[in-house]
């Protein structure tokens, strides 16, 4: 099994050594790519290729509709001038069945949504989501994935941040606050999910609520701006909008949502769950 | 006779060298005149705005990166929705602009602000969902406004 990104939606960040790198995408099988003077042994791939082997049987769920949630949503609405609470645990699943390889609207929304774009130099260029295309090699077999950052309970970002620009807010959300990050990288080092990416170059026009410049580290934020007024991730808004519907947002400790529903009654994985990171992010028929 | 046209040429000099340097010196400018915002008054008096507009936004900046308090009395969206200067393509001008209504006082003062690196300089399309915009004298501005200031107090600024 072998993961490598979708042409379109560019690979790893910086740094990457990879196969999931978009530089990769044209081959059929990606071989294990070396940069000079690094470790030839891809732990990119291997924790993917773990991953994806041990839940290669999965369950089929049939008769369920994912729902997304329009508008604002009173279960998690919140007066603008209270602070986030840890009652709350903001939280994805996606379900790779409705999730077709060739439709990428989470990361075109994603992307509009922040004012990120891709330049066409996928070793340095945003990457906030991305799709990930997962190949059994022996039979050709394969399936597409979003991945973004997956919003750990116990971050390794978090944990490596020198300045304490990297942190988790009290729902579970993990952010980058750009006003104290030095750019220093690290975090982008600590994440197994290379959810991270760095900002090299000056930036103009960015949207107001969602600002980013050169010289910080930057990744999904689950569109903090829309959670905090009681709305939905951009991306899985327009999941849903495609009529594809295969992810959803929700709070994971109120046991009547949707997610948290659907949590305790399906198998879902975690991508590297071994690592004990206890990601946010659920995925279903991985 | 001598003496007298030594006097008059030296007065000629004097009198051209003055005017020249009248003719070069440029006007000096008053103090800034930075556009009017929106609305009939800002969220807290003027002369408090002059003084604590930094401290403000550096207290709200924390509370909404790290809390997720979205309130809107010293947001900076807020403070650059309302300062808006409309510029010659009919959208509002962008800090590269000299008339943008932070660069006002920051040039005359030449207070270089680091803001605009990452944050939008004008306002742009609102936001989609839930967006909870009330106006230029939000509720709860003035409560913000004393506790901001009671701060100010304690630490003796």
């Amino acid at each position: 099994m072998i993961a490598k990104a979708d042409e379109a939606n560019g690979g790893c960040g910086a740094g990457c050594s990879c196969a999931t790198r978009a530089s990769d995408a044209g081959e059929a099988t990606a071989t294990t790519r070396t940069v000079e003077g690094a470790d030839p042994v891809d732990v990119g791939r291997r924790w993917f290729m773990k991953a994806a082997t041990a839940f290669s049987t999965t369950v089929i769920a049939p008769g369920v509709t994912l729902m997304a949630f329009a508008e604002s949503d009173p279960a998690i609405a919140r007066p603008a001038d209270q602070p986030v609470s840890s009652k709350h645990r903001f939280g994805l699943l996606i379900d790779l069945a409705k999730c077709p390889s060739g439709c990428s609207d989470c990361v075109t929304a994603c992307s509009t949504e922040n004012g990120w774009k891709l330049n066409g130099r996928p070793e340095t260029d945003a990457q906030w989501i991305r799709k990930l295309t997962v190949t059994n090699r022996k039979d050709g077999s394969s399936f597409s994935l979003p991945m973004m950052c997956q919003h750990c309970a116990d971050p390794p970002c978090v944990d490596v941040c020198p300045t304490g620009a990297s942190f988790k807010r009290a729902d579970g959300i993990v952010l980058v606050d750009k006003h104290i990050c030095i750019g220093c990288r690290y975090c982008m080092m600590a994440c197994p999910y290379k959810a991270r990416s760095f900002i090299h170059e000056p930036l103009e026009d960015q949207k107001p609520h969602a600002p980013r410049g050169k010289g910080c580290v930057e990744s999904c934020t689950m569109c903090v701006h829309r959670v905090d007024a009681g709305g939905t991730p951009a991306c899985v808004e327009a999941c849903a909008k495609a009529g594809h519907s295969a992810m959803i947002f929700g709070d994971l400790n109120d046991p009547a949502s949707e997610i948290a529903k659907r949590v305790a009654t399906y198998r879902t994985t975690r991508i590297r769950d071994d690592l004990g990171t206890d990601p946010g992010v659920y995925y279903q028929n991985l | 006779m001598l003496f007298s046209t030594w006097k008059k040429r030296l007065l000629t000099v004097v009198a051209i060298a003055i005017a020249i340097t009248g003719a070069m010196t440029p006007v000096i400018a008053g103090p800034p005149q930075p556009a009017k915002g929106r609305g009939d008054k800002c969220v807290a008096d003027t002369e408090w705005m002059r003084r604590n507009h930094m401290t403000a936004l550096h207290h709200k900046r924390d509370d909404t990166v790290h809390e997720g308090v979205r309130t809107k009395t010293f947001s900076l969206t807020g403070c650059i929705d309302c300062h808006q200067v409309a510029g010659t393509d009919g959208r509002a001008v962008t800090v590269a602009d000299p008339k943008h209504f932070c660069r006002t006082c920051h040039d005359y003062t030449a207070v270089s602000v680091d803001c605009f690196q990452c944050h939008a300089s004008r306002p742009g399309d609102p936001v989609t969902t839930g967006s909870a915009d009330s106006g230029h004298h939000p509720p709860g501005a003035a409560a913000d406004i004393a506790a901001l200031d009671r701060y100010l107090k304690e630490v003796g600024r």
